[in-house]
């Protein structure tokens, strides 16, 4: 470690102010107070002596998602040889090929093969998230003279996990520009911005190509004679949705038999199932959650709240089940399992920059985030899957939700202090 | 019918969003969204003025303006057709409830009438108003839809620029880059609105 302090003074001369590469600065303070300690301290008046800086606050959110980047992988190549094994073909291209060259074989059981397949597709997927998404917080940092935050290190860990696994990697690079000029650091960078800057580059695809993106059918990298580039079926979600009214019966159309039978509770709490590559897990994400709230890091009311305003709204729901719709009456811990909802309620709702940021306010927004997630799922036929735009809609609504957190907070105040 | 009306009500405010799906009202959206107790107050005149003016002008255009609409004064009338007067009389009534209404603030609420300034009187000539009676004409809507479609459409739009409001609140303390300050930072974040109510496309109750 002495060494790499030593190579890190030697080249700070060169971008301190007056030497060769003073507007680059940026550039080496990012790597510098990524291993080190800044020794910068705040010269105005007041002081607020905590331990849990920016940066350590975001780590500990990427080290909340070290589980689910474990199940992404795993269940990835899960996905692909459970395919193959029901008799699709493996994909021609380079990442079939690593696997025969590494002598592993297609077998949904062996975890090694299972996680070395699907890090083929999830770690190519995350090096151009952090290459484009990198270079363009760069370039603000420099041209604007701001630092580089860590911030976007959480970013570019959430953004891969909710794409699925054959997107094309082009679509990477367009969806984290988006993502990152135009959801965060136009508005000034980490902390300024109004909506999550993943789920802003995640809703961009969604609605800029929706061939490949969309959540009624899944990404499994498999061909089949009729789709030789990769192969998709149905997520739970979009099996429900689609269900058709029972001809001639008033009976309630039950959701869950659509995926009776071929997916268990279980499996889908434990993330054995498709879906974008890292959100079908719930129960890494309660690992994940567990991680944030120990730490204080991401908020428990929001998570509590969204639960509860899922469970109200579900339990609502279900009892105005109807023949023509089968999402109304898939019960609650359904619910909590299915599609991205774990993942987008631990993650992305909990974001301290666009969520609500007084706790009164967290409750109001969590719960809304709930119920709205689960209303877009069952009466919105366009979108099978409605954590992500609960959020994003959530997120323009938070700011105002404060307002009037604190407008009530203040008369509360006066009102106690009147005489 | 309850269930249409509801439908209607759903559609009016989210699906199809006055200001952040047709672009319409955008002149006071993009003024009047500095500070939420201002916009809340325009948002409210908004409400009010759709609410009274599109069904008002239903009710002139079905017994007035339609084809054989004036049959009901006498049987000679049956084949006027006055429709191509419907921009100027709907015009007319809608200025006439935003007379109404500033007014009502200049006289019961001074300091809200003063923050409002030009705007007020100008919601006579905001889109989403008229826009508000030509869809009206457009769709054949009853009197009773019309309730709830200006009514709809007035909460549609007063949540547009309420939420507009508070996250410009928020952007004074964000560092924008200078070419972007002010309306062109607006301009965006509209944008990312349209983003978020596009979650409501495709509802069919």
């Amino acid at each position: 470690m002495k060494l790499l302090r030593r190579i890190l003074d030697k080249q700070a001369r060169h971008f301190e102010p007056g030497g060769r590469f003073e507007r680059f600065y940026p550039l080496y303070e990012a790597p510098d107070t990524f291993l080190y300690t800044p020794g910068k301290t705040t010269t105005g008046a007041a002081h607020v002596r905590d331990a849990l800086d920016l940066k350590r606050l975001m780590m500990t959110v990427v080290v909340a998602l070290v589980p689910c980047v474990l199940m992404a992988m795993w269940n990835t190549g899960r996905q692909i040889h459970v395919a193959v094994a029901g008799g699709a073909a493996p994909l021609a291209n380079w990442r079939t090929d690593a696997m025969e060259m590494l002598g592993l074989s297609f077998d949904a059981s062996s975890l090694l093969a299972n996680t070395v397949h699907g890090a083929l597709y999830y770690v190519p997927v995350l090096v151009v998230t952090f290459a484009v998404g990198g270079a363009w917080e760069g370039l603000f940092a420099v041209v604007r003279r701001h630092d580089v935050n860590e911030g976007f290190l959480v970013t570019g860990m959430l953004f891969p996990l909710v794409l699925p696994p054959t997107i094309p990697l082009w679509q990477v690079a367009v969806g984290i520009s988006f993502g990152v000029v135009v959801g965060k650091e136009i508005f000034g960078g980490t902390g300024y911005n109004v909506l999550n800057p993943a789920l802003t580059a995640r809703v961009f695809l969604f609605f800029a190509y929706p061939a490949q993106i969309s959540g009624d059918a899944v990404w499994i990298a498999a061909g089949t004679s009729s789709a030789p580039d990769g192969y998709s079926g149905a997520t739970a979600l979009g099996e429900i949705a689609v269900l058709e009214p029972v001809e001639g019966s008033d009976a309630p159309l039950d959701g869950l038999s659509a995926i009776e039978g071929k997916v268990s509770w279980m499996q889908a709490f434990l993330g054995d199932i498709p879906g974008s590559m890292g959100e079908t897990s719930a129960l890494a994400c309660l690992i994940g959650a567990a991680i944030l709230i120990a730490t204080g890091i991401g908020s428990w009311r929001i998570m509590v709240a969204a639960t509860a305003g899922t469970a109200a709204i579900s339990l609502l729901l279900n009892l105005i089940a109807s023949p023509t719709n089968a999402m109304l009456s898939v019960p609650f811990h359904w619910h909590l399992v299915l599609g991205g909802w774990a993942f987008g309620i631990v993650f992305m709702a909990t974001d301290p920059v666009s969520a609500a940021q007084t706790n009164r306010g967290r409750y109001i927004y969590g719960f809304l985030v709930g119920v709205l997630a689960v209303l877009i799922r069952t009466i919105n036929p366009a979108f099978p899957e409605g954590v992500m735009l609960g959020i994003l809609f959530m997120n323009l609504f938070a700011p105002l939700i404060d307002h009037y957190v604190l407008k009530a907070n203040i008369k509360r105040r006066q009102a106690r202090y009147a005489q | 019918m309850f269930e249409d009306y509801l439908n209607l009500a759903v559609k009016a405010i989210f699906i199809e969003n006055m200001a952040l799906t047709f672009f319409l009202g955008m002149c006071s959206f993009l003024a009047v969204s500095k500070k939420v107790e201002t916009a809340v107050g325009l948002g409210l005149a908004v409400i009010f003025v759709l609410t009274v003016t599109v069904p008002a002008n239903n009710l002139i255009q079905t017994y007035l303006l339609n084809e054989g609409a004036l049959a009901w004064i006498s049987p000679e009338f049956a084949g006027v057709d006055l429709t191509f007067l419907n921009l100027l009389c709907f015009i007319g009534t809608i200025a006439a409830m935003v007379q109404l209404v500033e007014m009502t603030t200049d006289r019961f609420f001074p300091a809200l009438h003063a923050t409002l300034g030009i705007f007020l009187p100008l919601i006579a000539v905001n889109c989403a108003i008229l826009g508000g009676s030509l869809f009206m004409v457009e769709r054949d809507y009853d009197f009773g839809e019309s309730v709830v479609f200006g009514l709809g459409n007035g909460i549609g739009w007063f949540l547009a620029v309420v939420a507009l409001a508070s996250i410009r609140e928020r952007l004074r303390y964000s560092n924008v880059p200078h070419g972007l300050r002010g309306l062109g930072m607006t301009f965006v974040i509209t944008g990312l609105m349209a983003f978020g109510f596009m979650a409501f496309g495709g509802i069919q109750l």
